[in-house]
């Protein structure tokens, strides 16, 4: 074998093999987090309130509470998102506006999302006096899914084949009704998958609801806006940081761990599968 | 009619102005809690002081540089991990994998981006920072090293999809012709693809660091948080992003401790927005071309 | 889609609005008290279903910022109110009022494996200051010390500050951890390591040492013989009335007291 093969072999050998520590890693890493987890599971686990203090029982507030944090922040976030896009998309003018709205865009993606939280509890907490509550969750959570439904969006937005703008507004529609009949929804299947993505994201995030939305214990399930509420990725970091009974504890938080595992991967491989079908689907 | 058309030109205008509005709404409220700090504290003392002792009763100090250096050591220790696993998975699922496994493999790198921080935490502290502990007969598993190993876990699968698109966006000619030419296929990745999309590569790196610095969850729950500069990878840290949550919940609202955790997350913003504007800078080099 | 979101922001509205009215009690701050103030809680819902007790933790400070906005009816701190926050509350018209709901002493907790039965406050000073460093200048093994301590911000670090360390600075290369249960498994796993919280956060897995020769006990806590301790309050706004007073009265009372003892802490009556 020459010395090139030798170096062709050894090179693609590294990185399979950087490849496979990856996935090995990887799998460690949910294994580790799986094998603890799933034998708390049960339908107990995920229908009652915690008991004892904290030590038995379910985590069900919990899981109502991420839930309602995540559908309120995405409602508030989606239609702006699609509007801020379409301007992007259709309207674009004057450019340096266009300039600006994608840097603060590109701006916003990078914001740790600590800040996201301190601003919303300099905002939305103390000054609007919105309080920890549901809302001031909800509302830093939408901001921080606005860029990567903007993103989405105008990415599906630019999707759309020019020919079928230009044959609408060759056909006497003004530009909101080509948009509106036209390019939204032939675009939406690729909107709403950058959407569910941006769910998995909202769902799993602990820093911004830590100072705005997320309490300790409460066995009310939430039922309006302005009432504090229990969320699965806190309660996770607050089981294992504030809990006094570590070892009856740690299951419940691995527990917890693997419920929202399960509800962000598996709403993840729902917009994965939905967006490959679509574009092996696409009949243009 | 002329009025549905105004007014949805009208109602876009204002969702593009709102995402205008949040930047500066998060720049001004951090800037307005955070600058009065250095009424009392001088610039200088604060980046460059190694004393952080927020709450001492009658000389407080507000030193981050142990913080700053602890962040940056932190984010190092990450990407020097996530790189190379990051981008020879890249590599590997662009160049050399099957279809069939490029197939599986892309969208599982997609999924794993979507695992919450916390979790990651959760890993790093009840499991694997007691095995370092084991392993290296340490004093405790919660140092530089177990921070590292979770954030460039954490950051990998960012580093390896944004690599990927990268790389598979160079036309498919140029390889061929290399091939053809005779060169070996790890020669046209080394010497054709890469150089092509190193633009992105490097995006795809300044993304991760990003990301890195930005992690609150897991350095909170992983790094062990001494305000020390740490002499070895087995030493403990405080990075930026856990000061602030770890101590937010304890000071008196408007007093210095406050506008200093402030303070930081200003440190904070500025790192990640100058990260960000590189990496864009260097994406839109690309863009160009 | 949009009209979708709308209709489904209608509905959440619609819904939060018919459950709104259940009597609605919420309590944050100290990280030490949350443990009594959630199985309070726990305990004083099954009495009462028409009551609704919601518990946050956050720290002693979030608790008094949040009763001076008047965002919460009951702040737990694991220390006195401080008069600069005392001030800030009068001039937002709060009256902050202190309820002791339970005695709590900071043991000194170390390795299993560790031989040192007591130190001074002088001694721990020394530690914690980084002037002693191995566990042998206190007739221990061989072996460095590592100390671990609470968030500089917390209430029990700031009465371990005051009572212990005379508001000396601890050395830069301590740990420090954001709650007593991270300070205690930190100290269980770890052989030279020196550590304190709360006594409702000890485990049998660690070893108490003694301070000054006194151990930390229901009496010596409660007659203040031993050096680290304090009581627990939780402050109200002016007198407490209504469900708020119901339950901080339950919570003193024997009943209430048995679940603060309970939970590792010990009884004020």
């Amino acid at each position: 074998m020459s010395k090139r093969e030798l170096r062709n072999l050894a090179g693609k050998s590294l990185v399979g093999i950087l490849c496979a520590i990856t996935a090995g890693m990887l799998i460690v890493f949910l294994y580790g987090i799986f094998s603890r987890g799933i034998g708390v599971l049960s339908w107990e686990f995920i229908s009652q309130p915690p008991r004892s203090g904290m030590t038995e029982g379910g985590i069900f507030p919990a899981i109502v509470g991420t839930f309602w944090l995540t559908l309120l922040s995405i409602a508030i976030a989606l239609p702006m998102g699609i509007l801020c896009a379409i301007y992007l998309y259709s309207y674009g003018r004057p450019l340096w506006f266009v300039k600006l709205v994608k840097l603060a865009i590109n701006t916003l993606v990078g914001i740790p999302s600590i800040i996201y939280g301190l601003f919303g509890m300099a905002v939305f907490v103390n000054m609007l006096s919105l309080d920890v509550s549901l809302i001031s969750g909800a509302l830093t959570l939408a901001i921080l899914a606005l860029p990567l439904i903007i993103n989405a969006a105008e990415e599906a937005l630019q999707g759309v084949p020019k020919d079928f703008t230009e044959a609408s507004i060759a056909l006497g529609a003004p530009i909101s009704k080509t948009i509106l009949r036209v390019v939204l929804p032939t675009a939406m299947p690729n909107i709403l998958t950058g959407t569910i993505i941006s769910i998995g994201r909202v769902a799993g995030e602990t820093a911004p609801i830590m100072f705005t939305a997320a309490t300790f214990y409460s066995r009310r399930l939430p039922s309006s806006l302005s009432h504090e509420v229990m969320a699965l990725p806190y309660h996770i970091f607050a089981l294992m940081t504030e809990g006094s009974k570590g070892s009856l504890q740690a299951p419940i938080a691995y527990g917890s761990a693997v419920v929202l595992l399960l509800m962000v991967l598996g709403v993840s491989s729902i917009a994965i599968i939905i967006r490959y079908r679509f574009r092996r689907n696409k009949q243009w | 009619m002329q009025i549905m058309e105004k007014s949805f030109k009208t109602l876009s205008y204002i969702a593009a102005l709102f995402s205008i509005a949040a930047v500066f709404g998060i720049i001004l409220s951090i800037f307005l809690e955070g600058l009065p700090l250095f009424k009392v504290v001088s610039i200088q003392e604060f980046i460059w002081g190694n004393a952080w002792y927020p709450t001492h009763g009658e000389a407080p100090q507000f030193g981050i540089r142990n913080l700053l250096i602890g962040s940056v050591y932190a984010t190092l220790g990450a990407l020097v991990i996530a790189v190379p696993l990051g981008l020879g998975s890249a590599i590997f699922i662009s160049e050399i994998a099957t279809p069939r496994l490029r197939e599986i493999a892309k969208p599982a790198v997609e999924l794993l981006a979507a695992i919450p921080s916390v979790v990651y935490g959760l890993f790093g502290m009840a499991i694997l920072a007691p095995f370092i502990r084991e392993l290296f007969d340490l004093s405790t598993g919660l140092n530089l090293l177990s921070t590292s190993i979770i954030l460039g876990l954490m950051v990998v699968p960012i580093i390896a999809s944004m690599s990927e698109d990268a790389l598979s966006t160079v036309p498919k000619h140029m390889r061929e012709a290399s091939l053809a030419l005779g060169a070996t296929q790890w020669e046209t990745i080394t010497g054709v693809v890469l150089p092509a999309a190193r633009s992105g590569i490097v995006g795809s790196v300044l993304q991760g660091f990003g990301r890195a610095i930005g992690e609150t969850m897991v350095v909170l729950m992983v790094a062990g948080g001494s305000a020390q500069i740490p002499g070895s990878i087995f030493e403990s840290l405080r990075p930026l992003t856990s000061t602030i949550a770890a101590e937010m919940g304890e000071t008196v609202m408007g007093d210095l401790h406050y506008r200093s955790l402030f303070a930081i997350a200003i440190v904070l913003f500025l790192i990640t927005f100058v990260t960000n504007l590189v990496a864009e800078l260097v994406f839109l080099k690309r863009r160009l071309k | 889609m949009r009209k979708f979101t709308i209709i489904l922001l209608i509905l959440t509205l619609a819904i939060g609005f018919a459950y709104a009215k259940k009597n609605q009690i919420t309590c944050s701050g100290s990280t030490t008290v949350l443990p009594i103030a959630q199985a309070g809680a726990e305990a004083y819902m099954d009495a009462h279903p028409d009551v609704n007790i919601s518990v946050r933790g956050g720290g002693s400070g979030v608790g008094i910022a949040a009763l001076q906005n008047g965002t919460v009816q009951i702040a737990n701190s694991s220390r006195p109110i401080k008069s600069k926050e005392v001030s800030a509350c009068k001039a937002k018209g709060i009256n902050p009022t202190p309820y002791a709901v339970a005695n709590d002493g900071i043991a000194i907790v170390v390795h299993k494996s560790n031989h040192v039965k007591d130190l001074s406050v002088a001694q721990i000073k020394d530690i914690y200051t980084g002037k002693i460093s191995n566990w042998k200048e206190l007739g221990g093994a061989s072996l460095p010390i590592v100390i671990v301590s609470r968030d500089v911000a917390s209430g029990t670090f700031e009465v371990f500050n005051e009572k212990a360390l005379n508001g000396a600075k601890v050395v830069a290369s301590a740990q420090l951890l954001a709650s007593n249960n991270a300070v205690v498994s930190a100290v269980e796993s770890t052989p030279g390591a020196i550590g304190y919280a709360g006594l409702g956060y000890i485990t049998p897995e660690v070893n108490i040492v003694s301070v000054e020769r006194v151990t930390p006990s229901t009496s010596t806590v409660k007659d203040g013989s031993y050096k680290l301790s304090r009581k627990l309050y939780m402050y109200t706004n002016g007198k407490a009335t209504g469900d708020v007073g119901s339950f901080i009265g339950w919570l003193q009372s024997a009943a209430g007291q048995k679940i603060v003892e309970e939970q590792g802490f010990i009884s004020i009556r």
